[in-house]
């Protein structure tokens, strides 16, 4: 499983980084996660908002951070 | 299984009944509370703390503990309140609605879809790209840019609670005209050009997306995030403007602020523009400072050129802007924008 986060480096994206993490090493779930800072690379996902989670070429969430019980759910589907 | 379904959408309304509940109850409370802060707050100053009724330090203390609860109570209300209306409104779906739209009417458009659109001035760029790259005109772009951080829910409920409707109204309209015209005319000069060159190229794969669906639930929860988020960001600032407006207004002499930024120093405009456009707060902080200065006689014509420039223009949003626009381009938009609060403030100290 592909994770990725995309943000310039704010508060929000880190969190969202954050708990990410949290979630994958509680769960034990193989995935990789990357950072996307980049604002050329953010644009060129078409997202508006940042920080959004991107799993497997698809936006799970944009523009807020998600909660943890979310995160799961995407995960685990 | 569909008892389960049954008893599922059961619960649900259970929830939803014990939410108005609550909600009703709540409302209650904050009224009660909120018609009893003036006592509260004299009776803080004058008879539990040793302040000499009517000296300068009361006044300016009495200032503080009233508009403290005050501007807190009436955050909290209007951001939860607005929080319900944007979990309707997603980027996404203002920029369907934008593109192909024509320029006056999109420019109209973009403006007033900027104050309800969630937006954070930290994702400037990507939806500066997300709607450039779709269609929809620079100049209706720039209305929205300029309309979103400008008209906000922060600052109308706050000059409403502070200042009165007149003043929330007027500073809606002028701003909205602001963010109309500012977009227009950038539309007019045609600086498409003058957008650095990878936006344009830039190749946007279009990633999928789901479309959340979200119960009356979901939206409750989204208005609490937005109060928990947005006050646990601006409640320093609001305090530190509060402090200052109490400062101003205990100690600083009346009439003092007519002389400095009243309607017959021809420059108090410009001035004001001048020092507020590097200033950054946001509009939490600085309208208990403008209530202050109102207070002591300053015009508000200036005082609202100064909070709109303050609000509007911001150094760290142009740094984060100069990722996709050209210098000249910026220094346009920075122009135009500061044109359009220059009359803004001169139109009314002239008719008020």
């Amino acid at each position: 499983m592909e994770i990725k986060i995309l943000g310039p480096g704010c508060a929000k994206c880190n969190k969202t980084e954050k708990l990410v993490r949290e979630v994958i090493e509680e769960t034990g779930i193989d995935a990789s996660v990357e950072k996307v800072s980049d604002m050329m690379q953010i644009a060129s996902y078409g997202v508006f908002g940042t920080p959004s989670v991107i799993i497997d070429n698809e936006v799970k969430c944009t523009g807020k951070v998600p909660k943890k019980n979310d995160i799961k759910a995407w995960l685990t589907k | 299984m569909e008892t389960t379904t049954m008893k599922n959408s059961k619960n649900t309304n259970i929830m939803m009944m014990l939410n108005l509940f609550l909600g009703a109850v709540g409302l209650y409370l904050w009224w009660m509370i909120y018609h009893v802060l003036p006592k509260v707050s004299s009776w803080l100053t004058y008879n539990l703390l040793p302040i000499e009724n009517g000296s300068h330090l009361g006044s300016s203390v009495e200032f503080f503990l009233y508009d403290t609860p005050k501007v807190m109570m009436l955050l909290f209300l209007v951001v939860f309140g607005v929080g319900i209306i944007r979990s309707f409104f997603t980027p996404e779906k203002t920029r369907a609605f934008l593109s192909g739209k024509s320029e006056f009417v999109g420019n109209i458009l973009a403006a007033l879809l900027g104050i309800i659109t969630p937006f954070c001035s930290c994702s400037a760029v990507p939806l500066f790209i997300g709607f450039v790259t779709a269609g929809v005109p620079l100049g209706v772009t720039f209305s929205f840019l300029i309309a979103a951080p400008m008209v906000n829910e922060i600052a109308l409920g706050l000059l409403y609670g502070l200042l009165g409707w007149k003043v929330a109204a007027i500073y809606m309209g002028t701003g909205l005209f602001i963010a109309i015209g500012a977009g227009w005319v950038i539309g007019r000069l045609k600086l498409e050009n003058h957008i650095e060159d990878w936006v344009t190229e830039t190749n946007v794969t279009g990633v999928t997306m789901e479309e959340e669906k979200l119960t009356w639930n979901d939206r409750i929860v989204y208005g609490w995030d937005a109060v928990k988020e947005i006050i646990g960001r601006v409640w320093i600032y609001v305090i530190l403007g509060i402090a200052v407006g109490a400062g101003i207004h205990g100690f600083v002499p009346e009439g003092v602020m007519a002389s400095i930024m009243g309607k017959d120093s021809w420059w108090s405009v410009p001035l004001s523009v001048v020092i507020g456009v590097p200033m950054y707060s946001n509009a939490a902080g600085i309208i208990p400072v403008v209530e202050a200065l109102l207070g002591k006689g300053a015009a508000l014509g200036t005082v609202l050129a100064f909070m709109m420039s303050v609000i509007a223009l911001s150094l760290p949003e142009m740094v984060i802007l100069r990722k996709v626009l050209k210098p000249k381009l910026i220094a346009t938009f920075i122009g135009v924008v500061a044109s359009g609060i220059l009359l803004v403030g001169y139109l009314f100290n002239l008719i008020i």
